[in-house]
C-alpha cells in the first residue's frame, strides 16, 4: 500500500485519537436541536485503519479564479457585494505542527444583513443580488488559505425565545485523510454575542472556544480596502510509528 | 513545571448548520453557477470495475423523524480495496461522493461501485464497507459510521468484531433489497441507534 502522506514523511501511522472533551458536546439541551439528534450511546472507539488514513484529494484545477473571492464570485455585473470588506486567512495545521498543504477549504456565510441565500431562510433583512455566500480554495505549499469575502452580519434564529448567532463564516477542512474531516465556525474578535451563543456554548472548555475567534490583523489588512482577520486551524495528526513494525508493505 | 510538548490540540468542531448545503453543495442548494458542478456527484466514473450499487437511506432522529437538511460524504476504496493514489487503484474509482437527504422525503440515495475488503494494520483483512459522515443541525460534531453488507462475510471484520452488543451490529448492515440495491437507514439515538464511530 502505497504510503498517503504527501511531505515527504514516511511516517504515516494511525490518526491520533479524537480529544473529545475539547470539542462540543453532542448534547446541550440550550442547542435545542441537538436534543433528538445527539447519539445516547458511547462511541466506538478503535485505532484507525486506511479507511480513515486515505482520503480524497482535489487538485488546484478545480478552482475557478473567483472561487475565494466572495465579493465578486456571485457578481452578475462585477458589481461588488454589499458589507465591510475582509481577507479572511490563515493556515491549516495538524497536531504535529506541520502544515497541511493542497488541502481543499471551503466557507460559507451569511451576508452583511445576516440572511443566506438559502430556501429555508426567510429573515427579515434582504438578499444581496451580488452575493452568494459560499467560497472555496486550496491550502499552498505552507499550509496557508485565504478569501477575500465582506463580514456576516449577526442574525435571530428559532432556538430559546430571543437567541441570535454572533457574526460567523463556517469553515470546511478536509486534510488528507478522511479522518480529519472537519467543519467549524469562525467568530471575530470582540462579538458580545459569542457569549450569548448557545451553539458556541456546547463547546466546554473555554479555551478551545477562545480558539474559534480570530484576531484582527492590521499587518494584513490593506489601507483604503479591506480589514483583515486571521483564523488557523488545526486538523487531527499521525502518530509516529518508529518502534512499532508496519503493515506488510503499508 | 515540565516542559511544554510540542504538539497541538485540534480545533473544535462546530455543527455545520442548516445551511451547509450552501457551502458544500451549492447547486443543490439552489445556487448554481459558482461552481461547474458541486464536489462529489459520484465517486464512480463510466466504466469503473466491479459491481454498480445503490444504497437508499435516510437519517432518523430520536422522535422518528427522518432529517430534511442531512449532509452526507463517503468515502471508499475500488472494486480490489485499493484507495484513490494508491497503486494500481481503478482510475475511474475516485472513491468520494457527497449527497444529501431530499429536502421532501429525507431520503438519500448513493449509487457506486461494491467495494472490495481492505487490510487491517494487525493483519486479517475488513470486510468490505464504505465509510460515512454525517453532519446536519444540531450535530456538533460529524458523526462516523460504516456501511457493510449483508451479502458479504463479515464474520472477521475487526470493527464489527468490537460490538459487545451482538444485535447493534446490525445497525451498521445494509440490507439487500434487490440485485444491486440496498438499504441503509442511520438512526442518531433511540432504538436500534447506530453504532457511530470515534476512529
Amino acid at each position: 500500500m502505497k504510503d498517503m502522506t504527501d511531505n515527504g514523511e514516511t511516517d504515516a501511522g494511525p490518526l491520533i485519537p479524537r480529544q473529545r472533551h475539547m470539542h462540543p458536546v453532542p448534547y446541550d439541551p440550550e442547542y435545542k436541536t441537538s436534543v433528538p439528534r445527539s447519539p445516547k450511546w458511547p462511541l466506538l472507539s478503535m485505532e484507525s485503519t486506511p479507511s480513515e488514513e486515505t482520503g480524497p484529494r482535489f487538485g488546484h484545477s478545480l478552482l475557478g479564479p473567483l472561487d475565494n473571492n466572495l465579493i465578486l464570485n456571485f457578481s452578475k455585473d462585477g458589481s461588488p457585494a454589499i458589507g465591510e470588506r475582509i481577507l479572511m486567512h490563515g493556515r491549516v495545521l495538524d497536531e504535529n505542527a506541520r502544515p497541511v498543504p493542497h488541502t481543499l477549504v471551503e466557507i460559507w456565510q451569511a451576508n452583511a444583513g445576516g440572511r443566506y441565500r438559502h430556501v429555508k431562510d426567510n429573515y427579515l433583512a434582504p438578499l444581496d443580488p451580488n452575493f452568494g455566500g459560499c467560497g472555496r480554495t486550496i491550502t499552498d505549499a505552507e499550509g496557508r488559505y485565504q478569501f477575500l469575502t465582506i463580514r456576516p452580519g449577526a442574525y435571530p434564529w428559532p432556538n430559546r425565545a430571543n437567541d441570535w448567532r454572533p457574526m460567523h463564516i463556517h469553515i470546511s477542512v478536509f486534510g488528507h485523510s478522511f479522518g480529519q474531516r472537519l467543519i467549524t465556525q469562525m467568530y471575530f474578535e470582540g462579538d458580545p454575542l459569542i457569549d450569548r451563543c448557545p451553539i458556541a456554548a456546547t463547546i466546554k472548555e473555554r479555551s478551545q472556544l477562545d480558539r474559534l475567534v480570530a484576531p484582527l490583523d492590521m499587518a494584513r489588512a490593506r489601507p483604503l480596502d479591506f480589514l483583515a482577520y486571521k483564523f488557523d486551524i488545526v486538523l487531527r495528526g499521525r502518530r509516529q510509528t518508529m518502534f512499532e513494525n508496519r503493515l506488510e508493505g503499508m | 513545571m515540565v516542559q511544554s510538548l510540542d504538539t497541538m490540540i485540534e480545533t473544535p468542531s462546530q455543527t455545520a448548520g442548516p445551511y451547509v448545503h450552501i457551502g458544500c453543495i451549492p447547486s443543490f442548494a439552489g445556487l448554481p453557477g459558482v461552481y461547474p458542478e458541486d464536489l462529489g456527484l459520484s465517486p464512480i466514473a463510466p466504466g469503473a470495475k466491479g459491481q454498480v450499487i445503490t444504497i437508499t437511506g435516510a437519517v432518523i432522529d430520536g422522535t422518528g423523524w427522518a432529517l430534511r437538511d442531512a449532509m452526507m460524504e463517503s468515502w471508499q476504496p475500488d472494486a480490489a480495496g485499493r484507495f484513490a493514489g494508491q497503486d494500481g487503484a481503478d482510475p475511474a474509482v475516485s472513491g468520494f461522493c457527497r449527497f444529501a437527504a431530499d429536502k421532501d422525503s429525507g431520503l438519500f440515495t448513493l449509487t457506486t461501485v461494491k467495494p472490495g475488503p481492505v487490510p487491517h494494520r494487525s493483519g486479517g483483512v475488513q470486510a468490505p464497507h464504505i465509510s460515512l459522515w454525517i453532519v446536519a443541525r444540531g450535530i456538533n460534531i460529524g458523526l462516523s459510521t460504516r456501511i457493510y453488507f449483508e451479502d458479504e462475510d463479515n464474520s472477521a471484520d475487526p470493527l464489527l468484531s468490537r460490538i459487545e452488543q451482538r444485535p447493534r451490529v446490525d445497525t451498521l448492515i445494509a440490507k439487500k433489497t434487490a440485485e444491486g440495491q440496498y438499504r441503509f437507514d442511520i438512526r442518531l439515538q433511540g432504538d436500534n441507534e447506530t453504532v457511530f464511530l470515534d476512529i
